[in-house]
């Protein structure tokens, strides 16, 4: 049985559509990345699923008794707030310290728990929320860019860091990036957004379908150098999904 | 009896008072809500005059106008728009209407001053039992909450992915802050109990390492202030509410400076 399904789904906000006619599904176990240009609802479509939004259309069906590990894009902490990494993981839920101090260790700041959350580094500060993801055993973990303001090698190492997790744990991760070049080699299936799905497969057939690469086909550099080829139709939203086309 | 003393009454209002008020500032203060205070506390002027109007209690009146004032704000907040100008309005509109009204009624003239800025010297057997009735009602339900309030005052979307509503936890503050303005405003008085919720808390803030040492130590705070306050007052012959206030201030000046030094001399 999936884990989250979204079914139809349409969102406006401020009377703009956001997204249409969304259809996902998470399977127990697999590496899905969702990307998308800016303003794509990419965002959108992961705070849906955690149910912080409702969709305007459609459904999004979670497995009663879904843990989901939500690791968001950032976290502002209000400097009024005092926090340190200990008392963080304890949030919502008491954990045992020795798993915090494992959690903190599998996520790769070890040592950290006594410290202020606002005197961590903004590569320190997301491992801890990776930590407290993990800590509650997540059956699916959710990352919203979560390596923006990491410099290359320290989001590399970030999502080296996301499959070791997800060995350990053998959950789920839905992931949302624009560093495709990184995310690709992780990812079982690659789901391309832009308001609705352009489409999506394994990394090899996303970014071989030509939605894909009009959606990002210059300027991204990286891996997606290999796909050089310039194509110079327009973007319209009317055209159809390509659907595992990598053959055309 | 202990409790004929009226200073003893006083002093166990305030501190009784103090302590509700300082764990529940804590929130006001992460989560900015400190105008939030304002306008139900002002409500709460409103809710004397028609307590006094249709001659019911007037800690009834308080805490039903307060309440209202707290769901309306609640239901506007969710609305999405910006809340500073509406808030203002509500906050002062519902204070001035207050105001008018109380001058209305007709036969005996009321003392506004001790709904403006507290009658702690004239607290009643009953007044107490609200007070510490309502502080331990506050205290209770924070206690209760704790952990689903401070996820979702971190982050709303945090506390969605735990399956905890931050839209429930927001109006069980907002009912909590209807609470503690009703108990209150015998003690420092309509006007100044949003200090009395944010000067405590900010006091504690610049040594506190947890949010749950924030909260001791706001607590800890605001019952010193109370009773420095009654102190100051009874020596200099001065109003109790404010001089309250100017202790919390006081406290909060050592706080802040200690912090600094200290820090300074860490580093």
């Amino acid at each position: 049985m999936s884990l989250i399904v979204a079914q139809g789904v349409d969102f406006s906000h401020g009377g703009q559509r956001v997204l249409q006619g969304v259809n996902l599904a998470l399977e127990p176990g697999e590496i899905v990345t969702i990307v998308g240009p800016n303003g794509s609802g990419k965002s959108t479509l992961l705070r849906l699923l955690i149910g912080a939004l409702r969709p305007r259309k459609g459904k999004i069906i979670r497995q009663p008794g879904l843990r989901i590990g939500y690791v968001p894009q950032k976290l502002h902490i209000d400097p009024t707030l005092p926090m340190t990494v200990a008392r963080f993981l304890n949030l919502p839920h008491a954990v045992d310290p020795s798993d915090a101090a494992a959690a903190l260790k599998t996520a790769g700041v070890p040592g950290v728990a006594d410290q202020q959350m606002s005197q961590l580094s903004g590569g320190q500060f997301q491992r801890v929320l990776l930590a407290r993801a993990i800590l509650g055993r997540p059956d699916v973990l959710m990352l919203d860019e979560a390596t923006q303001g990491l410099d290359q090698p320290g989001s590399a190492s970030f999502y080296r860091q996301i499959e070791a997790v997800r060995r350990d744990l053998d959950c789920a991760v839905l992931m949302v990036s624009h560093e495709l070049h990184v995310v690709m080699s992780a990812s079982d299936r690659v789901i391309c957004l832009n308001g609705h799905v352009c489409c999506e497969g394994t990394p090899e057939v996303v970014s071989a379908a030509p939605a894909y690469r009009e959606l990002f086909g210059t300027g991204t550099g990286g891996a997606l150098a290999l796909y050089r080829h310039e194509h110079d139709h327009g973007h319209d939203h009317n055209h159809d999904h390509h659907h595992h086309e990598a053959a055309e | 009896m202990m409790l004929d003393d009226f200073l003893v009454r006083a002093a166990l209002a305030g501190v009784g008072t103090a302590l509700a008020a300082g764990l529940l500032g804590c929130f006001v203060v992460w989560r900015r809500m400190a105008y939030f205070g304002d306008a139900t506390a002002h409500a709460a002027v409103l809710g004397v005059a028609l307590a006094l109007g249709f001659g019911t209690s007037i800690t009834l009146g308080v805490v039903i106008v307060a309440l209202a004032m707290a769901v309306l704000i609640h239901g506007l907040s969710g609305q999405g728009a910006s809340m500073d100008t509406l808030l203002g309005v509500l906050s002062h509109g519902a204070l001035a209407l207050g105001l008018v009204a109380v001058t209305m009624i007709p036969g005996q003239r009321i003392d506004l001053d001790a709904y403006l800025f507290g009658d702690v010297l004239s607290v009643t057997r009953y007044d107490l039992a609200v007070i510490w009735g309502g502080g331990a009602v506050v205290v209770g339900v924070l206690w209760w909450h704790w952990s689903a309030l401070l996820t979702a005052t971190l982050s709303p979307d945090l506390a969605y992915a735990a399956g905890i509503n931050p839209r429930r936890e927001q109006l069980v503050l907002t009912l909590l802050l209807a609470g503690v303005v009703a108990v209150a405003i015998k003690v420092v008085g309509a006007l100044l109990i949003t200090a009395l919720l944010i000067i405590p808390a900010a006091a504690a803030r610049s040594f506190a390492r947890t949010p749950e040492r924030m909260a001791i130590a706001a607590m800890a705070i605001g019952a010193l202030s109370a009773l420095g306050g009654l102190r100051a007052a009874v020596m200099f012959d001065t109003q109790v509410g404010p001089s309250i206030i100017c202790v919390a201030v006081a406290l909060f000046g050592v706080a802040t400076l200690g912090a600094k030094l200290n820090l300074n001399r860490a580093a």
